[in-house]
C-alpha cells in the first residue's frame, strides 16, 4: 500500500516535469509579454521568468504604438476566413464527387490528390511564385488565398468520412425529388458536421502562421498578414522582446478562441473520420 | 397507377459482374410483384434500376409508356422503402415525412395536411416531433412507409423492408403492407429473400437466380409446378427433397430408383413420351417433405426404404426430420426432410422407414428442368 502511493507520487512528478516542459515556452511568453523589456533576459534563469512580479501592460501598447496591429489582424482574419470559407466548399464539393459520383478517370485523381498529400509546399513555392507572377497576381489578397482553396487533405478528410455515411440517404433523398446537389446540401452536409469543423480547424491552423508565400508575394503593409508583422520586431532595432512576446499573445489568441469554440465537434469528428 | 415494363434488361458491374441477363417482365397496373431469390441473384439490382439509383447495361424499362432509362430518380415519382429505413436522422418525424412534399414545392398547408393524414393512417400522429434516433425498430419502418406514402407515388417499391425487424412484428407489418397496397392499389414491387414473405405478399412471385428469371407465377403454381429444381428447393419450407435417379424401363413399365429401392412410375402422371427420351439418363426426382410418410411397424402404408434421422426438429404442430442426403452426388442440400404430424418418440440415430406414393414425384431432366405433366 505504501509502496503503492511512493509510485504515484513518483509518476505525477515524472508527469508534471514533462508537462512543464512543453507549458513553459508559453507561460514564458504570457508572463514576458507583462513585464518591462529589461527584465525578460536578465530573469530568463529563475522562477520570475514564469511568474512576473507585476503587470505592465507597456508592451502591448508598444505593439499598437510601432505597428498597425489592428490592420495585420485584419488582414489575416480576411486571408485565412477566405481559405478556410471556400475550402469548406470547394473541397467538400471534390470529396463528393470522389466518394460518390462515378466518372472516368476517378481513380486517377484520388491518386493524384493523395499523392500531393506529400509534397512540401516550400517544394513548389517558386514555381508557384513564377505562375502567378505571369498572370500579374501579387501583393494583393488573392494571391494569398487562391493557391490554398483547394487543399488534398481537407479532399482526403471529406472523402473518407463520405465513404463511412450510409449511401441509402442520399438514394433516399434521390427517391424523393432532390437532385444531386439538393441531396448534397440538405441531407449530406447536414450529417457531416463533425468534418466540417475538423477540416475548418486543421485549414485554419495550417495557414494562421503562413510566413513564406506572403514573404514572397507581397510587399505591402496594407495586405500583409500578422507573421510578416512579427518579423518586423526582430528586424527593426531596437529589438525588443517584451513586445516580441506581447505580439505572439496576441496572434495566439484568435487560434485559440476558435479552437476551444468548435472543441466539441472536433474532438468528435476526429473520432469518426477514417474509422468508419 | 401505372404499369412497369422491363423489356431485354441486363446489368452487367464494371467489375464484370452479370447481375441482370436479358431479363423481361410486365408488372400490371396496382399490382404486387415479388421479386424473389437468394442474396446476389439481382433482385435488388432490378429494383434499384428501376428507381434510377442503377443504370441497366441494356433494354428499356418504361412506367406505363414512358422509357425512363435516361431519367434521374428524382424525375420518375417512385418511392421506395429501404431496408435500413434511410431515415433523415436530422430531421424529425414530421419532416422526413413531409421531405418528399417539400421537393414537390408544394404549399405548406398542402404538407401539413397530407403529412398528417398518412400519419393518422399508420398511427404516427404521437411520434410526429421525435428524432428518428428515438424511434424503435417498428416505428422507424412505418415512417419509412409513410414517407414513400406520402406522395401518392406511381410506383412503390421495396428492398427487403421487414428484414431487420423481430418475426413477431415481421408478421404483423406484413399485413399491414398487403393492406395498405390493396387500399390504395399502388403497383409495387418488392424485394425479399424469404419466401414466406413472398408467398403470402406477391400477387404474382418472380423467382431469381444469378440474374435469371426461374420462374414468374402465383404462390400455388411456385409450389405445385416448379419449373426447375432451384424453385423446387427454394419454395416450401423446408424445400423439396431432390434425389437423383437412373430412368430404367423393364417388362413391367418405367421405373426410377430411389435408396435403392424401385419405384414403378405407371401411376405417375408421366407419359411414355416423356420418359422414352430419358430411359437410361440419370434424372433428378423430387419429393415434398409432406409428401413422404413414414411407414408404421404394423406393415400400414407403402414399403419403403429405410433412412437414418440426423435431425429432429420438434415445432409443436409437427416434426421435421431430416436425414442424410441419399442418391446425390455433391450438392449443397446436405440433408433431406420429411414433414410429420407431432410426436415425441422419434429420436435422432433411430431408423425409419419411409414411403411415397408415385403421384406425389417430380421429375426435372438431366439440366433440372422440369417435365410436363398434364395432370399438374
Amino acid at each position: 500500500m505504501h509502496r503503492k502511493r511512493l509510485w504515484n507520487v513518483l509518476d505525477y512528478l515524472l508527469l508534471s516535469a514533462t508537462a512543464m516542459l512543453f507549458i513553459a515556452p508559453v507561460l514564458f511568453m504570457v508572463a514576458g509579454s507583462l513585464k518591462p523589456d529589461a527584465r525578460v533576459l536578465s530573469e530568463m534563469d529563475s522562477l520570475r521568468a514564469v511568474l512576473p512580479a507585476e503587470i505592465d501592460w507597456q508592451n502591448y501598447r508598444d505593439v499598437f504604438a510601432r505597428i498597425p496591429f489592428g490592420r495585420y489582424l485584419w488582414n489575416s482574419a480576411l486571408i485565412n476566413g477566405l481559405i478556410v470559407g471556400l475550402g469548406l466548399i470547394v473541397n467538400a464539393l471534390a470529396a463528393y464527387a470522389l466518394a460518390r459520383l462515378s466518372w472516368r478517370g476517378r481513380t486517377v485523381i484520388l491518386a493524384g490528390v493523395l499523392a500531393l498529400l506529400i509534397i512540401p509546399f516550400e517544394a513548389i513555392a517558386v514555381p508557384l511564385f513564377y505562375q502567378l507572377s505571369a498572370l500579374g497576381w501579387r501583393n494583393d489578397y488573392l494571391v494569398q488565398v487562391f493557391p490554398f482553396v483547394a487543399n488534398p487533405l481537407a479532399i482526403y478528410l471529406f472523402y473518407s468520412f463520405f465513404l463511412g455515411l450510409p449511401r441509402e440517404l442520399e438514394e433516399a433523398a434521390r427517391v424523393d425529388g432532390a437532385g444531386i446537389l439538393r441531396a448534397f446540401f440538405v441531407i449530406v452536409i447536414p450529417n457531416a458536421k463533425p468534418v466540417f469543423a475538423t477540416v475548418a480547424i486543421v485549414t485554419f491552423l495550417l495557414y494562421w502562421g503562413m510566413y513564406l508565400w506572403p514573404l514572397l508575394m507581397t510587399v505591402d503593409d496594407g495586405v500583409r498578414p500578422l507573421p510578416l508583422a512579427i518579423a518586423t520586431f526582430y528586424t527593426l532595432p531596437p529589438v525588443q522582446w517584451g513586445d516580441i512576446l506581447a505580439f505572439g499573445v496576441m496572434m495566439v489568441l484568435p487560434v485559440l478562441v476558435i479552437f476551444i469554440a468548435f472543441q466539441p465537434w472536433f474532438v468528435r469528428g476526429v473520432a469518426t473520420t477514417g474509422i468508419k | 397507377m401505372s404499369r412497369v415494363t422491363f423489356t431485354h434488361i441486363s446489368k452487367r458491374y464494371a467489375d464484370g459482374t452479370q447481375a441482370i441477363v436479358d431479363l423481361s417482365l410486365s408488372v400490371a397496373d396496382g399490382e404486387l410483384l415479388v421479386l424473389l431469390g437468394p442474396s446476389g441473384c439481382g433482385k435488388s439490382t432490378l429494383l434499384r434500376m428501376l428507381a434510377g439509383l442503377e443504370s441497366p447495361s441494356g433494354g428499356e424499362i418504361r412506367i406505363d409508356d414512358m422509357v425512363v432509362n435516361d431519367l434521374d430518380p428524382q424525375q420518375r415519382n417512385i418511392a421506395m422503402v429501404f431496408q435500413n429505413y434511410a431515415l433523415y436522422p436530422h430531421m424529425s418525424v414530421r419532416q422526413n415525412l413531409a421531405f418528399p412534399l417539400k421537393m414537390q414545392r408544394l404549399r405548406r398547408r398542402a404538407i401539413e395536411e397530407r403529412v398528417r393524414t398518412v400519419a393518422e393512417r399508420l398511427s404516427l400522429l404521437e411520434l410526429l416531433d421525435k428524432q428518428p434516433k428515438a424511434l424503435s425498430g417498428g416505428q422507424r419502418q412505418r415512417v419509412a412507409m409513410g414517407r414513400a406514402l406520402v406522395r401518392e407515388p406511381k410506383v412503390f417499391l421495396m428492398d427487403e423492408p421487414l428484414s431487420n425487424l423481430d418475426a413477431e412484428l415481421r408478421l404483423q407489418i406484413r399485413q399491414d403492407i398487403a393492406r395498405l397496397q390493396r387500399d390504395t392499389g399502388i403497383t409495387t414491387l418488392y424485394v425479399t429473400h424469404d419466401q414466406v414473405e413472398a408467398m403470402t405478399l406477391g400477387q404474382r412471385i418472380l423467382v431469381l437466380k444469378h440474374g435469371v428469371v426461374q420462374q414468374l407465377g402465383s404462390a400455388h403454381e411456385l409450389y405445385a409446378r416448379p419449373a426447375n429444381t432451384f424453385v423446387a428447393g427454394f419454395i416450401g419450407s423446408p424445400g423439396m427433397n431432390i434425389f437423383e435417379t437412373p430412368v430404367r424401363r423393364d417388362e413391367r413399365g418405367y421405373a426410377v430408383e430411389i435408396a435403392d429401392r424401385s419405384l414403378s412410375l405407371r401411376d405417375s402422371g408421366y407419359t411414355d413420351e416423356d420418359l422414352t427420351p430419358l430411359v437410361g439418363k440419370t434424372v433428378q426426382a423430387g419429393v415434398r417433405p409432406e409428401a413422404l410418410r413414414l411407414v408404421t411397424s404394423n406393415g400400414e402404408g407403402v414399403p419403403g426404404f429405410v433412412v437414418t434421422l440426423s435431425g429432429v426438429e420438434r415445432l409443436g404442430h409437427e416434426v421435421i426430420v431430416h436425414f442424410p442426403a441419399i442418391n446425390r452426388a455433391g450438392d449443397s442440400q446436405a440433408a433431406h426432410s420429411v414433414r410429420l404430424a407431432y410426436q415425441d418418440t422419434l429420436q435422432i440415430g433411430d431408423d425409419v422407414s419411409l414411403s411415397l406414393e408415385v403421384k406425389d414425384l417430380y421429375l426435372f431432366d438431366p439440366s433440372g428442368n422440369a417435365l410436363h405433366r398434364g395432370d399438374r
